[in-house]
């Protein structure tokens, strides 16, 4: 029993048939017409296309180990190149392109056992890194970087990998979870004003694996971040969380594939965004796969964008394939729109002035996803991020209330 | 001693076919101290009544006038009508995903008030309000309305109530959905605060079910988007046992 449930006007093809290669002369040079290019400005992408422009960048720096040990290694490392092949023009460049890799693991060792010569505290931290590209204003030189975050069997771990700076970047990030083993990772976009950067994320999953992937946008001229997740063993748990904040100049895109390969496993994706300004754009993009042998499957997706601003576009198209018929559940919601009256008025006829209750119910719609993350310190720093972004926006939308709004 | 004062208020809605008259002369004060009853059947605009007096933008005035303590109610903003001392508890609260209860009930307080409570003593206040009311503290913590049953968000209207101390309180249907101990509750609740305060309450209800908790000084029977007729607390007694059909019917 297959069952094709797919909205938007894109072809209607699987995603189980979707090339996917590490060589990037297997995909055509995208004109902007191919499925998953097409809400892509992929002009602005020249050189991403072409692995023979793009000079190997895998350096990362580390603000704070935390529980991992972090190395660069060669490309040929076993812990390398061992999630799915890359799905775009773009991945399989990125990967070519690449010499080396910066690699992150989770081993497990001083979180259960007696503390050794570092600290039980430090070894259970988060793991804060920075990806950072060069300074703002400047031109950046196209570059290709490649990430590793592996956690060992039974392994647990929490990572932040923060991007700042300029940049002309294809990236690769790789996760691989063992046995059991349950891993956080948060990617920061903070990336300079015109900065360019299309990221693929491939992770898999092994038996009662549990991974929480948060993509957070907040910079940047253009981020592509596509993850493609393989729950390829029994019991696997996926939770994918997203924001972004839009404003006039950006395209933030998501392109999210989960691939439940496996008998009862659970995802459950939840991106948010905001567009914040004129000419604003966003994408997501939700395709979730449900193969034959995954039974007892239970997967929803869900993905809500707030308009704040005229000329601003959110384009969100879910795609549910389903090959068996015995799962627990499976669904998916999709809702665009500007503020819900309903709440500014709940809130209004407390007393509440107008510019006071939008900026609750802005900040209400991210607090809800941050505080999904589970980790106060890196909740901090994101509620943090959003104050200050929304803060100028809300100022600027507060002028222009009209008359009455806000009276105190 | 405050007076809400509605004279000849008309108020239609928008419709796919044009705009709809729903009230059509409503006349009704209500002073501190005193409680309203509006009666009526489904459909009659009771609720119209209720949303229009605080101010939702669904709802069109096309005429007549509303006043509190002389000041022009319907020239005011949504907000600034609750802080001029209208509250109105909603047959259906809102949920807020992401906003907490604490939070809210704090800025809402300091709007109202124009200054932040003192922390200490406001933290003690709510806490013995959502006793009172039966309320888990822990209610705080979680967003507002979400995932809250029928009876926790009347009480949580009701909890509102008590803290933000209105002069005029409009309580649209907060009877509907209750069990009989959720409406004891909500009711005690009700009479508490207007012992406290001198509440003025508007209460709107189907059934006069609730008017043996919370006893009326006036009984008004609203139908088609006017009051049909008024009289004491007798006249509820009458609707419980004759229904409103000889109005419906006449």
């Amino acid at each position: 029993m297959t069952t094709f449930h797919q909205h938007g006007d894109g072809p209607a093809a699987s995603r189980a048939l979707r090339l996917a290669s590490f060589d990037p002369a297997a995909f055509d040079r995208p004109s902007g017409r191919e499925e998953e290019w097409r809400f892509t400005p992929v002009t602005q992408l020249g050189s991403l296309f072409e692995p023979s422009d793009l000079v190997p960048d895998a350096a990362v720096t580390v603000e704070q180990a935390g529980g991992a040990t972090c190395a660069l290694v060669p490309k040929d490392h076993p812990s390398v190149g061992t999630t799915p092949a890359p799905g775009d023009r773009v991945a399989a460049a990125a990967w070519q392109a690449a010499e080396q890799a910066f690699l992150v693991t989770f081993d497990g060792a001083g979180q259960a056992g007696p503390a050794g010569e570092v600290g039980e505290a430090d070894r259970t931290g988060v793991t804060w890194l920075t990806a950072r590209g060069g300074a703002a204003g400047q031109e950046a030189a196209p570059s290709a970087g490649l990430i590793v975050i592996e956690a060992k069997p039974g392994a647990r771990g929490t990572v932040v990998i923060d991007h700042v700076g300029q940049a002309y970047r294809a990236g690769t990030m790789e996760i691989v979870l063992g046995e059991g083993a349950d891993l956080t990772v948060v990617t920061l976009h903070q990336w300079a004003p015109d900065a360019v950067h299309v990221t693929s994320h491939r992770a898999r999953l092994a038996k009662d694996a549990h991974l929480k992937h948060v993509t957070i946008s907040t910079g940047g001229a253009l981020v592509r971040v596509t993850p493609h997740v393989a729950l390829e063993g029994p019991g696997a748990n996926l939770e994918l969380l997203g924001l972004n904040l839009t404003d006039t100049g950006q395209h933030h895109e998501a392109q999210l594939f989960v691939d439940h390969a496996a008998p009862n496993c659970t995802s459950r994706a939840t991106y948010k965004g905001a567009l914040l300004g004129e000419g604003a754009h966003s994408v997501w993009i939700g395709d979730v796969l449900i193969r034959g042998a995954a039974h007892g499957t239970d997967t929803y997706e869900l993905n809500r964008n707030l308009v704040l601003a005229k000329g601003a576009h959110a384009d969100s198209v879910p795609n549910l394939e389903i090959e068996t018929g015995n799962i627990r559940g499976a669904g998916h919601a999709s809702a665009t729109g500007r503020f819900d009256d309903e709440q500014l008025f709940y809130l209004q006829a407390r007393g509440i002035p107008e510019v006071e209750a939008r900026s609750l119910v802005v900040h209400a719609f991210f607090n809800d996803l941050i505080g999904r993350i589970g980790r106060p310190e890196i909740e901090a720093r994101l509620t943090g991020l959003v104050d200050q972004k929304l803060a100028a926006v809300m100022a600027r939308l507060g002028l222009s209330l009209g008359p009455g709004g806000g009276a105190a | 001693m405050s007076t809400l004062e509605i004279k000849d208020l008309h108020v239609s809605v928008d419709t796919p076919e044009g705009a709809k008259a729903i009230l059509k002369g409503v006349d009704l004060t209500i002073a501190s101290g005193q409680t309203h009853a509006i009666m009526g059947p489904n459909g009659s605009g009771k609720s119209t009544l209720a949303y229009s007096l605080a101010g939702h933008p669904k709802y069109l005035v096309t005429d007549g006038s509303v006043t509190l303590d002389g000041a022009d109610v319907l020239a005011m903003t949504v907000d600034e009508r609750a802080r001029a001392g209208l509250f109105l508890a909603m047959q259906y609260p809102v949920e807020v995903p992401g906003v907490t209860m604490a939070n809210f009930l704090r800025t809402a307080k300091t709007a109202i008030d124009g200054q932040a409570p003192p922390l200490r003593a406001w933290v003690k206040e709510v806490g013995q309000a959502m006793d009172r009311l039966r309320f888990d503290r822990e209610f705080q913590e979680r967003s507002i309305n979400e995932g809250f049953s029928g009876g926790e968000k009347k009480r949580h209207e009701i909890l509102q109530m008590e803290l933000l101390k209105p002069a005029i309180a409009i309580l649209d249907e907060t009877d509907s959905g209750l069990d009989v101990d959720a409406l004891r509750i909500v009711s005690e609740g009700v009479n508490r605060v207007k012992e406290a305060t001198g509440l003025g309450v508007m209460l709107i209800t189907h059934y006069t079910r609730i008017l043996r908790y919370i006893h009326p000084d006036f009984v008004h029977v609203f139908v088609d988007g006017r009051v049909a007729e008024r009289g004491g607390p007798e006249l509820a007694e009458r609707l419980e046992a004759e229904g409103y059909d000889r109005f419906v019917n006449a």
